[in-house]
């Protein structure tokens, strides 16, 4: 039972957005920037995209390759664990489904690996079925590195820091092994709408 | 966990550290932060998340907020909440950007922008209670002097010889006959300040995002293992 602050009023959110705000979420319209380090940069021309691990053949693809996939344009709303959220923001990018279908998946979760090192963890199911991008396009204009480009992946519906920045690669596991802030004190799997924020929550 | 205000101080005109007490604190490391969520009496909650200030051995926790002019609730912090107002705490959080002076005599090199600076005098109040061996250099960037949160403490603390260093910017301008830096942080300022990549620093820089990125692409430039360059941003950016 949270204790009443005495002389908060707050701002109350408008009818409109209030069931799209997670609990604890409020509403940003500029685009914040998190990680935990320098913004890696990568050339196009260096560039590639793994799929690796616990897959059957592992796969590479090149920049030119990997755009020659087909991509979709999607809007999502996004909810970062510092507590902002992003309405209807649009994304170009491939559908982490047209690249799993180009292998035999045999574990059951992914680690996503990224410049800097960087990594997060997600079960198979949280990136299939048309609920993850690799993403290389925001707004009609080429991902920005410091939001992650040249592409980031796009989990929408976790929190996130799930769409790992600068990713290169998804290695598939057997297990479910903690990723970057997940060993950091942040919860495993990160549902904004359960507030699953911290490790324990 | 509830805590309960106990004090506040005003260190710059828009900027003041809030002292709490916390019911059943379960001790935090310097550099850390913690969640807060404020509840208004008809069940509005708003949360927010601050860098902790004071040390871990110091008896309060200390949060030192910035007042965001359209902000919903660090207005209400900085001037509104009275002594004995309650709010919920979570915390601490974040076990990457955070330091402890006893593990390491690598040296400390902390980058902070305006109220960047408040993790990272959680590290340096942190090192001078422990009398840590690892040298120490600041380079804080702010408007102008009135800006410089925990101005004078910083002066005495650098006036100790116990190897720590400060370094100042005054992006607007400094003092008259102020002969430090006067500019944005930038990639000749922070080779002069850090040590040189062999030394292995440890690095932490905190800030506005514009700030985190300059100091972070410069001190990788300078050939600083990036891996070692830990970064915590704040403030909202366009894509313009």
């Amino acid at each position: 039972m949270s204790p009443i602050t005495r002389g908060f009023f707050g701002r109350r959110r408008g009818p409109e957005h209030a069931d799209r705000l997670p609990p604890g979420q409020y509403l940003e319209r500029g685009f914040p920037v998190l990680s935990a380090g320098p913004t890696p940069r990568t050339p196009l021309e260096a560039w590639t995209f793994r799929l690796t691990g616990a897959v059957e053949p592992e796969r590479t693809w090149s920049w030119e390759e990997f755009r020659a996939l087909p991509s979709e344009t999607v809007t999502k709303d996004i909810h970062c664990v510092t507590k902002w959220s992003k309405l209807d923001t649009v994304w170009e990018g491939v559908s982490v489904d047209a690249l799993l279908d180009a292998v035999d998946v045999r574990g059951g979760y992914v680690s996503a690996f990224c410049d800097g090192g960087y990594t997060t963890n997600l079960p198979i199911a949280d990136v299939s079925g048309g609920k993850a991008w690799v993403a290389f396009g925001y707004g009609g204009e080429p991902l920005a590195p410091e939001h992650g480009g040249p592409a980031r992946l796009l989990v929408p519906h976790l929190y996130f820091w799930k769409s790992a920045k600068w990713v290169r690669g998804l290695r598939v596991t057997a297990r479910d092994e903690p990723g970057f802030w997940e060993r950091n004190g942040y919860h495993d799997r990160g549902d904004p709408w359960r507030e699953e924020r911290y490790r324990g929550d | 966990m509830t805590a309960a205000l106990r004090g506040r101080r005003h260190e710059t005109p828009t900027a003041a550290t809030l002292v709490f007490e916390v019911g059943a604190w379960p001790g935090h490391r310097a550099g850390q932060h913690v969640d807060l969520r404020l509840t208004a009496e008809d069940g509005y909650q708003a949360e927010r998340s601050y860098s902790i200030a004071s040390a871990p051995e110091q008896e309060a926790l200390e949060l030192t907020v910035e007042r965001l002019e359209d902000g919903e609730v660090s207005p209400y912090l900085v001037d509104s909440m009275r002594y004995g107002d309650e709010l919920e705490l979570r915390g601490p959080i974040g076990d990457w950007f955070a330091w402890d002076a006893g593990g390491t005599s690598r040296p400390l090199l902390l980058v902070g922008g305006g109220s960047g600076v408040v993790p990272l005098m959680a590290m340096l109040r942190h090192r001078a209670a422990q009398r840590g061996r690892a040298p120490a250099r600041l380079l804080v960037s702010a408007r102008t002097r009135g800006d410089l949160i925990y101005a004078e403490e910083l002066r005495s603390l650098a006036a100790a010889p116990d190897g720590f260093e400060l370094f100042v910017t005054f992006t607007r301008g400094g003092p008259s006959g102020w002969p430090g830096y006067t500019r944005r942080i930038d990639r000749e300022m922070l080779g002069e300040v850090s040590w040189p990549p062999p030394r292995e620093p440890d690095v932490f820089v905190c800030g506005p995002t514009a700030f985190v990125e300059t100091a972070a692409d410069a001190l990788v430039g300078l050939g600083h293992d990036p891996g070692r360059v830990r970064t915590e941003r704040f403030g909202p950016t366009g894509f313009a």
